[in-house]
């Protein structure tokens, strides 16, 4: 049996990378003896695939793993006993039992959704609200990617999903990143693993074409939400799946 | 003494999103973490760290490793002085170590002070920074962390307002090198006198004696050595004269404290997971303390006598709580000499039934090879990709026996013949070059020793049975440092030259076997082991020298990238000490050490028997063959008082 377990990741504990996040998680499955299925061999390891490696530096409100395993009392269980052994900042909120068909959590990601906002004293100057429109009409986004080959130009505009801006007046100031209240952004953009696109490169980009640079470190980024692709629409990676 | 305690603000901050929750305010910017390898080193927040209540606390006590995150938590030492301070009510023990070069360069050019893991608050804001010295090539780091904290470097610069700093660990054991950068010193086993210490401390606070008046009247608990109470003089030829206390009621000589139940104490069956990976990744279970062998040149063989054995019941306890508290993957077992404990097997057994039930891994370090480590090894890892290990130390039997290794080549090539039988096919060496009477011939009985494990392979596997190829056979060597406290404190080290000579002939006596296709050497840097060598043996004239090298940038001298042997000879001859005072020449019988007036339990006397039995070759039996008189029975327990 296969669970999808959604969890957040904010506060300090957004500085752990990918890789100490699921040593954290195979540690944290053995601590709530959850009956995870192993592998075999000498060095077994749990039975478990993560979706889209979220970078270092950002939260998120839709992290995704799956794992394996041979039985549960109920999701609702799962959940809490990970609660349980786990530390601030990393939370389950969601746990589902897959079907037998689905694709697992890492090869399924199609998108994801962002919320954007910049630090206090690093807005741009350019202003966004007017520009976005003419932005998003252009046929095309060129923007340079740095590979281990070397760069080469590609066409971002097909990947960017959703693009759109909240209005100032109903913001709320983030006293712990410095959040500034002027701007925040939301975006659903290509995810998967041939296209993704960074909400940093989207504003660079933005920025670029009025001669701005982006300051440094100037985002906070929070991902919502990881999305799979079904019937050519978007779906949330939790959509599927029983609760039982 | 005006130890203040500031109750900061801890209130709720919106964390992500619109999602509200408790999140603890980091010492370092989103900048600063954003722009450093590692951040994680720097936050805090693993999986049982322990926060507590400030309101509640009246001891705040910051416990440092002086080097790099991934080593200061890999230490066992540390994890029970932490659960043991943690379990105190009154008390808060959080963590710091050597923030990385790269965090030291911005710490330094913004003055951010060092801060502790827990709270994230300023260290120098602490009642007690505690370091401790592991080896003696971080004593650099250890000013490193005192200037970051922004607390004086020298201890007598230091006011009402700062913590004091106590020292432990292995190179207290002679801590003239840091005299003048410490307190105080705790010499022993830290589970026994800190309560007291503590005690003392809220005492004098309360009745705001002050930090000296403190430091006097802790210099008289047993096991604390209190530096600027004593003094030296020195003979003309650079040697002690004198060692004395400056003051009446301050003991003359200190002696260690050690735990004599090992089972009924502090155990940390919680300790701190970090996020990262670190060296020591892995629940670690520590069977006993000390040594029965008496190998002449190791230290932590004199310093941790008697050999006192965890009960194994309890030792199963541990096991299956530790593994259920951490989640870890592995299991290791931890002691001088695993092999000696005298219920290995029950316990192994227990283990390798409870660890396949939960895919756990075990690891056996410091087991002897013989048919019963083979096979317990043959069923918890896998046999072709794991390696032997021996440590026969010395190439000839007659340096063996100078150095009281009781490793035999037969025993050793017996071994082989079985492990290989076994499937296994990879063997690594260690061997120490510059052992005191090393000639030519004991460093070729390295190669030869070598190539004769290497026939042992093609004499016992037959050709159809050799698949994939080859056995391989990895020599290291390092070279020795005579250290206090042992049979080879009167040693002589050798040179920087000396070392590499022997290193070559090494090298080419191992080119020269038959086999030797199948054998890879490996060698360390010589210049480091002169300078350890140096600190090892060193007196209260150094405190300059290690000031000195840190003023010119040096610290992470334990790091090969980081270590500069210029720098280090510069400041000493800066200073006017000769590095051959304290390695170079061998040390007279009558003469006094830095670390005499410490009392580690074994005698003066037994070290020389010790010494002069080494050179004429002959072997003492280990502590469960027959007692030697080393001393450490006066500690009443242990092994010496256990049926032979």
């Amino acid at each position: 049996m296969r669970l999808r377990i959604k969890f957040r990741k904010y506060g300090p504990v957004r500085y752990t990378g990918h890789l100490d996040v699921m040593r954290f998680f195979q540690k944290a499955i053995r601590r709530a003896r959850i009956d995870v299925a192993y592998s075999n061999g000498f060095s077994p390891h749990q039975i478990m695939a993560f979706a889209a490696p979220l970078g270092v530096g950002l939260t998120s409100n839709g992290e995704y793993m799956d794992i394996e395993v041979r039985s549960i009392v109920s999701c609702q269980d799962v959940m809490e006993r990970l609660n349980a052994v786990s530390v601030p900042g990393i939370e389950a909120i969601s746990v589902k039992v897959l079907p037998d068909n689905a694709g697992n959590a890492m090869a399924s990601v199609a998108a994801a959704a962002y919320t954007v906002r910049f630090r206090e004293g690093r807005e741009p100057v350019t202003d966004i609200a007017a520009v976005l429109p003419a932005f998003l009409d252009r046929k095309e986004i060129l923007i340079t990617k740095e590979t281990k080959k070397g760069s080469r130009e590609v066409d971002i505009r097909p990947g960017i999903y959703r693009l759109t801006m909240e209005c100032p007046s109903s913001m709320e100031e983030n006293p712990e990143t410095g959040g500034s209240r002027s701007i925040t952004l939301h975006m659903c953009v290509d995810a998967s693993s041939g296209g993704n696109i960074k909400p940093v490169q989207i504003i660079e980009a933005l920025l670029a074409e009025y001669g701005e640079q982006l300051q440094e470190n100037a985002l906070i980024v929070t991902r919502e939400e990881v999305y799979m692709e079904e019937e050519r629409r978007l779906v949330a990676l939790d959509e599927i799946g029983i609760v039982c | 003494m005006t130890i203040q305690h500031e109750n900061k603000p801890k209130g709720l901050y919106p964390a992500s999103g619109n999602v509200v929750g408790t999140e603890r305010r980091l010492a370092l910017n989103d900048d600063i973490l954003m722009s450093i390898e590692k951040p994680v080193r720097y936050i805090g927040g693993e999986y049982n760290s322990v926060m507590k209540d400030l309101s509640k606390v009246s001891v705040r006590f910051a416990m440092c490793f002086p080097d790099v995150y991934e080593i200061g938590m890999s230490h066992l030492g540390i994890q029970i002085l932490y659960d043991m301070f943690n379990s105190m009510e009154d008390v808060w023990c959080e963590r710091v170590y050597s923030p990385w070069v790269d965090l030291d360069a911005v710490m330094r050019e913004r003055h951010i002070p060092l801060f502790a893991l827990e709270s994230q608050d300023s260290v120098k804001d602490f009642d007690f920074l505690g370091i401790t010295l592991q080896y003696e090539m971080c004593y650099t780091n250890v000013l490193q962390v005192l200037d970051l904290a922004q607390i004086p470097l020298n201890a007598m610069e230091r006011g009402e307002d700062c913590p004091i700093v106590i020292g432990g660990g292995p190179c207290s054991y002679n801590p003239e090198p840091l005299a003048d950068f410490f307190d105080i010193f705790y010499i022993g086993e830290g589970e026994t006198r800190y309560r007291e210490l503590l005690d003392l401390y809220k005492e004098c606070r309360d009745q705001n004696l002050g930090r000296v008046e403190f430091l006097r009247r802790a210099a008289k608990l047993p096991g604390m050595y209190v530096p600027r109470f004593y003094d030296v003089t020195y003979k003309e030829d650079g040697t002690i004269e004198r060692f004395f206390p400056l003051e009446e009621g301050i003991p003359e000589t200190v002696c260690k404290e050690i735990v004599m139940d090992v089972t009924d104490t502090y155990y940390p069956t919680k300790p701190v997971i970090p996020f990262i990976k670190v060296t020591q990744d892995r629940v670690v279970l520590e069977i006993q303390r000390g040594c029965i062998r008496g190998c002449r040149f190791c230290q932590a063989g004199q310093l941790y006598r008697p050999v006192r054995e965890r009960d194994v019941e309890t030792l199963k306890k541990y096991a299956i709580e530790m593994l259920e508290n951490t989640g870890y993957e592995e299991i290791s077992l931890s002691s001088l000499s695993s092999s000696d404990y005298s219920k290995l097997r029950e316990l192994v057994d227990f283990l390798i039934e409870e660890c396949s039930k939960r895919h756990v891994n075990i690891s056996l370090p410091s087991l002897r090879i013989d048919a019963f480590s083979l096979d317990v090894m043959s069923k918890v890892q896998d046999v072709k990709k794991s390696s032997l290990t021996f440590a026969p130390e010395a190439g000839s039997q007659r340096l063996r026996n100078v150095i009281n290794k009781g490793l035999t080549e037969e025993a050793i090539l017996k071994g082989a013949a079985l492990a290989f039988e076994g499937g296994w096919t990879r063997v690594k060496l260690y061997f120490m070059l510059g052992l005191p009477t090393e000639t030519e011939e004991d460093i070729r009985g390295i190669a030869e020793l070598s190539n004769k494990i290497a026939a042992t392979y093609f004499e016992t596997v037959p050709k159809e049975r050799r698949a994939g190829g080859r056995v391989q056979i990895v020599a290291s060597t390092s070279f020795f440092v005579p250290k206090p406290f042992t049979p080879f404190q009167w040693a002589p080290q050798c040179t920087k030259e000396e070392f590499l000579d022997k290193a070559y002939l090494t090298r080419t006596a191992i080119s020269e076997q038959l086999n030797q296709k199948s054998i890879k050497y490996n060698w360390h840097e010589a210049d480091a082991s002169v300078m350890e060598g140096v600190l090892a043996r060193g007196d209260r004239k150094l405190c300059k020298v290690i000031r000195k090298v840190y003023e010119k940038g040096g610290f992470y001298d334990a790091w090969g990238e980081y270590y500069d042997n210029d720098r280090w000879l510069e400041s000493m001859e800066e200073c006017g000490l000769s590095v051959s005072l304290y390695t170079h020449r061998e040390r007279p019988l009558d003469e006094i050490f830095p670390w005499d007036f410490i009392d580690c339990g074994v005698t003066k006397e037994f070290l020389k028997r010790e010494w002069e039995k080494a050179k004429r070759e002959e072997i003492s039996e280990n502590c469960k063959q027959k007692c030697q008189g080393c001393g450490a029975a006066r500690f009443g327990g242990g092994i010496c008082f256990e049926l032979r």
